[in-house]
C-alpha cells in the first residue's frame, strides 16, 4: 500500500527545506517537489519510489495536514478499503473501511507520558569506572529487571 | 549548499566512538553508553567524543519504526535466563551460543522495565484475570513492571504492549543522552576503514549524506555497527508495488554484515536465514492469534496439519521433541501440506473467536475484537490493508497463511551475524577444537571486551550478533547497553593507540562516489539514461539478485529447494553480479543510497550462500533443504560455520568451530526422547 499524497491537503510544509514526510520517512521515499519538474505541482511532496514502500505510515502520521493516506499494494489488494490513523499526543485513532463499505473505529493509547518528558539519568545512579566489567548496567540495582539466575544451571562453571 | 553532485564536500571528523544505526540496538547502546562516559569524566576528567550516524530519523528508524504490539523477550521473575538460553538453543536447532543468550536473558527486564517508565503502554493481568491495556492499567492503579505487575503473557517470554510509538518513546530517551550535537541524520555509513599499521583494528568509518552532496568520513577508535539484518536478497513473493511490504523493514539492505566482513570481521552462521509463516500478503504477525486468541492453523481441508504430520517431527530428534518444535520444523509440517497439494493453509480465526466468543460478555468481545486489529494496526498496518480489500473480517472468514521469502537476521527468529566476544562468568570455552579456525582468530567465545568483533575497536549488536536469535526489540536495546560498557572501557585501555587510515581520504570519497562517476561519465551515450551498455542501475542489479538467489539457493520458486550443483551456479553468477555491481549508477542521492544498499545486499547474499554450500546437510528444514544432503548430521555438522572474507582478493573462507552446551538442553525435551 504505497502513500500518496493528496494535490489540494498539502502545502509542501510552508515552502521550508525538507517536508516532515521526507523528515521521518525512513526508507528516504518522500520527496518534495520543489519547480513541479517530477509531478507538476510544484512545492508539494509525493512519494517517489512507492514499490519500496514498507507501509509503515510514518509519514501519514506525522503529516500536519493530514495530506498523506494509503492505497493498497495495486498488484496484491482489491480496490475500496482504506486504513486512516488520526495520532494524537497518548492515544491514536484508526479509521478502517472495508471495500464493501463496512467500518470499524478504533482508539489505542500510545504512551503514558506527555511526549517530551523523558529524563534520561533523573534519578539514576552514577556508575563507577571500577564496576565497568561488571555484569549488568548502571541501573541494575534500581529497576529490579536484573535477573541473576540460578548458579546450578550453568553446567560448565 | 555543501559541495556539488559533480565535486562533493569530504567532511573529516575525530572521534573516539561511532555508533552506526539508530536503531533499538544503537539507542541502548546510547544511552548506556552516555551515563558512563559522565563516569569517565566525572573520574578521570576526559571527554569522550561520541556520534551516532543514521540513515534514516531516529525516531522511525529500525526494525521497529512502525511499532510493535509485543515485546517479544521478558524473562518475568519465574523465568531463570537458563531457559530463556535453552529456548533460543532448540528453536535454531541446537547451534547458538548459551553464552550470549544467558547473558541477555539476565539483563534484558532492565530496559522492559525503563521502557514502561519513560512512557511505553504495557498490557497488564490484574488480581482476577482480567487484562488492561496500557493506559487502563494505570487508571485502574496497576503496579509497574518493575513493582511486580503482571504483564499480560501472550506466549512464555513475550508480553503484550500498546506499541504504535515504541520506537518513539525508545529514541526519546537516546536522543536526550546524547543531546543533539551528538547525532546526525540522513548520513548512510558504506564502509569501514582499517588501521594501516594493524590491519586486524578499525580506524574509521564513512558514508555520505543523502540530503546533501557531502561525503563524511569519521576516524574513531570504536565503533558500534547495528544497521539492521538483510531483507530483498531474495525475490519476493510481490514484485510489483508490493514489493516493499517485506516482512522486516525493506531498508535492512544487509549493511551490519557486508561491512563487518569487509573489515575482516569473522561472521557466524550465515547459513541460517528466517522464513516466518505470515498472513498472506499483508504478512501480519500470528503470534497473538496463535497464543492469545488459541486459533488453529489448518490445510485448506480443515485438517491441523500439525497434529496430523506429527510423526514428521520424529525424523528430526532431539528438536523435534521439544515441547515448542523449532520454527523451522513448523514450516517444514506446513509445507508438506503445500507441496502435496492441499493449500491454501488457514488461519481458522472464525473457530476461533466464536469459542472465545462463548465465555465472554459483549463488552469482552468488542474488546477482544480491538485487541485483534490493534496487534496488526501496531506493527504492520499493510495486513489491515489486505483485509479490508479482501473483506476479511476475521469473525466471519478466515484468512490464509503463507511462508514468506527468505531473511537473515540475527535478533528475531535467526542467528546469522558476527562472532563476537561474550562474557567471561558462565563457563564458556576458552579454546577451540575444530581444525582450520585462521591462525590470527581468537581460540575461545571471549576476549576481553563483551561484544567486540574479531577486529579490534569494532562491536555490534541487535541483528549483528550471530548464533543467538530471539533477542527481539527488547533483547537488542539491551545489548547495545552490555556493549557500552565495553566500548568505553576499550577506549579508555587504548587511550593511546593512534591509528592511521589504510586508504586515503581521496580514495575513499572515489569509492563512495564511483556510482555517480559512472553516471555522469556515460549518461549521454543512449538517449534513454536507464538502458546503457557502460552501467546498470541499482534496480536492475537487485532485480538480478534476487533472480539468482531466488532460483538457485533455495528461494520460493524452488520451494526452499537447492544442492551441489545449484550452488555451484550460484556461486558463478554471483561472482559476475559483485564484478558488474562496480558499475552501478547514481543519477541522484536517493539513488546512490539504493546503490550502496544493493552493494551490500551482494555481499551478505554471498556469505548466506557460500555458508549453505559448506555445511554438509539440511540444518534448517522447513527454511532450506540442500536436496543431495537433505538430513541434519547431529555427528558431524552439530557445530559453527564461520567465516572470513578477504576485500583484496574478494575471496571467502568457510571453517567449523565447535558448539558447547553452557546449559542442560535435556530439560526441554519428552521424557521418552530417543537419543
Amino acid at each position: 500500500m504505497p502513500t500518496f499524497v493528496r494535490t489540494e491537503k498539502c502545502d509542501g510544509c510552508k515552502g521550508q527545506d525538507k517536508t516532515a514526510c521526507m523528515y521521518i520517512c525512513p526508507h528516504d521515499l518522500m520527496k518534495l517537489d520543489k519547480d513541479g519538474s517530477d509531478t507538476g505541482h510544484a512545492m508539494k511532496a509525493f512519494n517517489q519510489e512507492p514499490e519500496q514502500c514498507w507501509e509503515c505510515y510514518s509519514c501519514v502520521k506525522i503529516c500536519p495536514q493530514g495530506a498523506i493516506e494509503c492505497r493498497h499494494y495495486a498488484d496484491v489488494v482489491p480496490l475500496g478499503g482504506s486504513v486512516q490513523p488520526l495520532r494524537g499526543s497518548d492515544s491514536i485513532m484508526w479509521t478502517i473501511k472495508f471495500r464493501n463499505g463496512n467500518m470499524k473505529r478504533f482508539k489505542f493509547p500510545i504512551r503514558t507520558t506527555p511526549e517530551g518528558s523523558i529524563d534520561p539519568f533523573g534519578g539514576k545512579p552514577m556508575p563507577k569506572l571500577a564496576d565497568i566489567t561488571q555484569t549488568g548496567s548502571f541501573t541494575r540495582d534500581m529497576m529490579g529487571g536484573f535477573r541473576p539466575g540460578n548458579p546450578a544451571e550453568l553446567i560448565r562453571k | 549548499m555543501a559541495g556539488t553532485f559533480d565535486k562533493p564536500e569530504v567532511v573529516q571528523e575525530e572521534l573516539d566512538i561511532l555508533l552506526i544505526g539508530g536503531g533499538m540496538a544503537c539507542c541502548g547502546t546510547a544511552y548506556e553508553m552516555m551515563r558512563w562516559a559522565e563516569a569517565v569524566k566525572a573520574e578521570t576528567g576526559k571527554d569522550l567524543k561520541i556520534k551516532l550516524v543514521d540513515k534514516a530519523a531516529m525516531d522511525r528508524s529500525g526494525a521497529v519504526a512502525m511499532g510493535l504490539s509485543a515485546i517479544n523477550t521478558y524473562i518475568g521473575d519465574k523465568q531463570d535466563p537458563a531457559d530463556y538460553a535453552r529456548m533460543v538453543s532448540n528453536d535454531l536447532m541446537g547451534i547458538t551460543r548459551d553464552d550470549l543468550a544467558y547473558d541477555l536473558g539476565r539483563n534484558v527486564d532492565d530496559s522492559v522495565h525503563l521502557f514502561e517508565e519513560w512512557g511505553l503502554p504495557i498490557w497488564k493481568t490484574d488480581a482476577s484475570g482480567v487484562r488492561h491495556d496500557g493506559a487502563e492499567a494505570i487508571k485502574e492503579g496497576l503496579p509497574l513492571l518493575k513493582d511486580g505487575g503482571q504483564p499480560v503473557r501472550s506466549g512464555k517470554w513475550q508480553i503484550m504492549i500498546n506499541g504504535e510509538s515504541y520506537k518513539w518513546i525508545v529514541a526519546e530517551a537516546a536522543k536526550k543522552a546524547l543531546g543533539l550535537d551528538r547525532i546526525q541524520e540522513r548520513v548512510f555509513i558504506v564502509r569501514l576503514i582499517n588501521d594501516k599499521n594493524d590491519p586486524g583494528r578499525i580506524a574509521g568509518a564513512a558514508g555520505f549524506s543523502v540530503r546533501e552532496n557531502k561525503i563524511y568520513i569519521y576516524k574513531a577508535k570504536a565503533i558500534m555497527l547495528a544497521a539492521g539484518g538483510c531483507v530483498n536478497i531474495f525475490r519476493p513473493r510481490s514484485v510489483g508495488e508490493g514489493t516493499g511490504r517485506a516482512w522486516y523493514p525493506v531498508w535492512n539492505a544487509g549493511s551490519t554484515y557486508s561491512m563487518a566482513a569487509e573489515a575482516g570481521a569473522e561472521l557466524t552462521m550465515m547459513e541460517n536465514r528466517f522464513v516466518p509463516a505470515r498472513f498472506k500478503d499483508g504478512y501480519g504477525p500470528v503470534g497473538a492469534w496463535f497464543l492469545l486468541f488459541k486459533a488453529q492453523a489448518t490445510n485448506a481441508y480443515g485438517e491441523n496439519y500439525m497434529a496430523k504430520n506429527k510423526e514428521m517431527l520424529n525424523d528430526y530428534p532431539p528438536y523435534g521433541q521439544a515441547a515448542v518444535p523449532a520454527s523451522c520444523l513448523r514450516n517444514h509440517l506446513m509445507l508438506k501440506e503445500m507441496m502435496e497439494g492441499r493449500g491454501p493453509i488457514y488461519m481458522d480465526t472464525v473457530t476461533a473467536l466464536a469459542k472465545l466468543r462463548e465465555t465472554l460478555s459483549p463488552k469482552e468481545v468488542k474488546h477482544l475484537e480491538a485487541e485483534a486489529w490493534e496487534d496488526f494496526l501496531d506493527m504492520c498496518i499493510g495486513q489491515c490493508g489486505v483485509w479490508v480489500g479482501e473483506n476479511i473480517e476475521p469473525e466471519k472468514k478466515m484468512s490464509e497463511l503463507m511462508p514468506t521469502e527468505p531473511y537473515l537476521l540475527g535478533s528475531h527468529s535467526g542467528c546469522c551475524g558476527i562472532w563476537v566476544s561474550g562474557p567471561t562468568d558462565v563457563g564458556a570455552p576458552t579454546t577451540e577444537t575444530e581444525a582450520g579456525v585462521p591462525a590470527h582468530l581468537p581460540a575461545g567465545w571471549n576476549w576481553g571486551y563483551r561484544s567486540m568483533t574479531t577486529v579490534k575497536g569494532l562491536f555490534t549488536a541487535g541483528d549483528g550478533v550471530g548464533a543467538s536469535g530471539h533477542k527481539f526489540s527488547s533483547g537488542s536495546h539491551a545489548e547495545g547497553r552490555m556493549a557500552a560498557k565495553a566500548m568505553v572501557k576499550y577506549c579508555l585501555d587504548n587511550d593511546t593507540v593512534k591509528t592511521e587510515f589504510a586508504e586515503t581520504p581521496d580514495e575513499i570519497a572515489e569509492a563512495i562516489w564511483k556510482p555517480v562517476r559512472n553516471f555522469l561519465e556515460f549518461k549521454d551515450y543512449t538517449t534513454a539514461i536507464d538502458v546503457n551498455p557502460n552501467y546498470i542501475t541499482p534496480k536492475m542489479l537487485q532485480f538480478r539478485l534476487q533472480k539468482i538467489m531466488d532460483e538457485y539457493v533455495a528461494g520460493v520458486a524452488t520451494y526452499y529447494r537447492t544442492n551441489d550443483k545449484m550452488l555451484e551456479k550460484a556461486e558463478e553468477k554471483l561472482e559476475m553480479l559483485k564484478e558488474d555491481a562496480q558499475k552501478m549508477r547514481a543519477k541522484d542521492l536517493h539513488e546512490l543510497l539504493r546503490a550502496w544498499e544493493n552493494y551490500h545486499r551482494i555481499l551478505t547474499a554471498e556469505a548466506h550462500m557460500k555458508h549453505i554450500q559448506f555445511r554438509q546437510e539440511s540444518r534448517y528444514p522447513g527454511f532450506y533443504y540442500r536436496t543431495d544432503k537433505n538430513f541434519v548430521d547431529e555427528e558431524n555438522w552439530h557445530c559453527f560455520v564461520n567465516s572470513i572474507y578477504d576485500k583484496k582478493s574478494k575471496q571467502w573462507t568457510c571453517f567449523k568451530r565447535a558448539h558447547v552446551d553452557l546449559v542442560d538442553k535435556s530439560k526441554l525435551f519428552k521424557a521418552a526422547a530417543p537419543h
